[in-house]
């Protein structure tokens, strides 16, 4: 019991408070306009932490990606443009309840739903971390290795997007990562002499270029979004209740969905989004309401990417695996912050522990009220000139990155990665793969080499450890899955083909 | 900048190429067969492979088709209005140190804005709010060395 009172005078500490009310407010704010994601609100926030305590800067992680989370449903809802890609899967949804005079039932229900699926995910959280913890102790360097793997694979299987392309991506991140003389035997790699790239390439300037600079620049090339319509809201929670009791089973379906997939390292609250709303859609008792402003896939993907956001957190804090791009931002500032990912965490900084729990509740609980508050400002805050937020942007990421190190050279790399990124995603390279190959990339290779000089270059190892045999059955198919889909595909529409010449 | 799938799957080839290439000249560890060559190796050997799949057309059938609104003026402008921001960022490394922060960070706003199709009216108070308030946040509260150069902040 002590360590959950500490964790409670831990969060109770007026500089936590503080730090959770102003992030979720900056979560907000950031999470609605569009074309700024909560990977991107998060990465700028990086520099304030390093000013913030322990538990402080965590708090400004978690609230302020869950909030940018929910408020990416916003604009969906009312433009018909994402906040955030977590809200891309069911933004038509959204907006067809909108033009069909629902907004405010669009709108409860991503706030709504998007608060209970945060709540159940951090439960889960709370259960399956400290019992993965046991398990985790036995790992090995095989395991590491597996794990790594599986993360960048399932980085890889994003939804609409090439597959060969993602994988590319990933190991154009891990070629980035190989940078320096951070490897196992500490030669200096692809340096061309310079000292600037001995340390190797810092997350956080490649996170900023590829997901801040990178929108910048998009914005320069496309249309400003229209602007929104002012618009009064009816009540906005009326008929939550009524839709919880009727969709109940759609949303505990949402939130194991995006629970299974958050604790899976790499895949996040995106592909947790659009794998809840065609499950949603597949199994419906009314599958062609869909798309039509029908409210099932809603609550069942609003639930889904705000759960896996929690559960996001269970690779990360036990094996420093990122469980998408937010988390990768947050393992940098956990080890920043001294609480080293590990199994060990849960016993040596129990109290800790408890914190970030109590963080996340209480996040998803303020978000409520602050959040109707946010959709009644919204029109005023969608209303802020494009021209005048984006050149804001742009400055935060120059001396964002300046913070970070104290030296130009990252101001540099964030354009170099901010080009990066936009080339890429013009033509259809996830940057989320090459992200997550940047972070996880010395990790790989650490475990990957120190396996085998364990083994002695042999690579039966690596199969015949229980759990690691696992792990690598988990790895090879998440590689042959797009094979097998397209396989399938082809074959089905052979038969389909076939079918009316007989 | 669209490019076709044979030129982003032919720079993929040649960067692997150029990936192992370069791991195999690197020095191995005595004593030990896998060193610090392997991991390029691989990375490069996989590069080259994708890259010669996404030069073939294999994978696109997964692939959402572009659905961005069409945006204003010709395509060069759009281009050369695509490079302002990573411009502007160099301009920064290059001048924050000798003219300071406050003005460097004003023009950075300033030419932003306008690219942006900000009028005058929005832009010039932008450029002097927005850097102050930043120097501010950052300079004061989380205590980063931003350079003072010709015009040092008020405080």
């Amino acid at each position: 019991m002590e360590p959950v009172l500490e964790g409670f005078r831990l969060v109770l500490a007026t500089d936590v408070l503080i730090a959770i009310f102003a992030s979720a407010v900056y979560g907000l704010v950031v999470g609605s306009l569009p074309g700024l994601s909560a990977t991107m609100a998060t990465a700028l926030l990086v520099p304030v932490t390093f000013w913030l305590s322990p538990i402080a800067a965590i708090a400004t992680i978690i609230t302020a990606s869950a909030m940018a989370i929910f408020s990416g449903d916003i604009p969906g809802a009312l433009l018909r443009i994402p906040g955030t890609p977590a809200s891309a899967a069911y933004t038509d949804e959204a907006y067809a309840m909108t033009r069909k005079g629902q907004a405010e039932l669009a709108l409860g229900a991503g706030l709504w739903f998007s608060a209970i699926g945060g709540i159940v995910g951090t439960l889960s959280l709370m259960l399956l971390a400290p019992a993965l913890a046991e398990v985790a102790l036995s790992f090995s360097t095989y395991e590491y290795f597996w794990l790594a793997l599986l993360g960048l694979m399932c980085a890889t299987l994003v939804a609409r997007s090439s597959p060969i392309k993602a994988i590319a991506s990933m190991l154009l991140g891990l070629l980035i990562a190989c940078i320096g003389i951070e490897n196992p035997a500490g030669t200096p790699r692809f340096t061309f002499g310079l000292t600037d790239l001995l340390g190797g390439i810092e997350p956080i300037p490649a996170l900023v270029g590829v997901f801040a600079v990178s929108e910048v620049m998009r914005a320069m090339a496309s249309a400003e979004p229209p602007k929104m319509p002012k618009r009064k809201f009816g009540s906005i929670l009326a008929n939550q209740w009524m839709l919880t009791k009727k969709y109940q089973f759609q949303m505990w379906r949402g939130n194991v969905i995006g629970i299974i997939i958050g604790v899976l390292p790499g895949a996040g609250a995106d592909m947790a989004a659009w794998v809840s709303y065609a499950m949603s859609k597949k199994f419906s008792k009314e599958p062609e309401k869909f798309g039509t402003g029908h409210p099932e896939g809603l609550v069942e993907a609003g639930a889904s990417n705000n759960a896996s956001l929690a559960s996001g957190w269970v690779p990360s804090l036990l094996f420093g695996i990122p469980g998408d791009t937010i988390t990768a931002i947050a393992i940098g500032v956990l080890y920043m912050k001294g609480l080293n990912p590990g199994p060990t965490l849960f016993t040596e900084r129990a109290s800790s522990m408890y914190a970030l729990y109590i963080i996340f509740i209480l996040a998803n609980i303020i978000m409520i009220p602050l959040g109707l508050i946010m959709i009644r400002l919204a029109s005023t805050v969608l209303r802020a000139p494009r021209s005048a937020v984006m050149p804001v942007i742009l400055l935060l990421c120059a001396v964002g990155a300046f913070a970070t190190g104290n030296n130009l050279f990252s101001v540099l790399l964030v354009g170099v990665f901010g080009i990066l990124g936009f080339v890429m995603e013009k033509n259809g390279y996830p940057v989320a793969a090459l992200v997550l190959g940047i972070v996880m990339g010395s990790m790989l290779e650490q475990s990957f080499v120190s396996s085998l000089i364990k083994s002695d270059g042999d690579v039966l190892p690596f199969f015949e450890r229980p759990v690691s045999s696992i792990l690598a059955a988990l790895s090879i198919s998440a590689l042959l899955w797009p094979l097998a889909a397209w396989l399938w595909t082809r074959f089905s529409r052979h038969r389909r083909a076939g079918a009316p010449a007989q | 900048m669209q490019l076709s799938d044979r030129i982003t799957g032919g720079v993929l080839v040649a960067l692997g190429g150029a990936a192992a290439w370069y791991g195999s000249h690197l020095p191995a560890v005595p004593g030990q067969d896998v060193g610090p060559a392997a991991f390029p190796m691989v990375i490069g050997f996989g590069l080259i492979a994708c890259g010669a799949l996404v030069a073939l057309g294999i994978g696109q059938s997964f692939e959402a088709p572009d659905t961005g609104q069409p945006p204003p003026g010709s395509r060069l402008m759009r281009g050369l209005r695509v490079l302002v921001p990573p411009l502007l960022l160099i301009f920064y490394v290059l001048a924050v140190e000798r003219i300071g922060f406050l003005p460097t960070a004003a023009i950075m706003v300033f030419c932003g804005a306008l690219t942006l199709g900000a009028r005058l009216s929005l832009a010039a108070p932008m450029a002097v709010v927005a850097p102050l308030l930043v120097h501010l946040a950052f300079y004061k509260l989380l205590r980063v060395p931003l350079p003072d150069g010709l015009i040092p902040a008020p405080w």
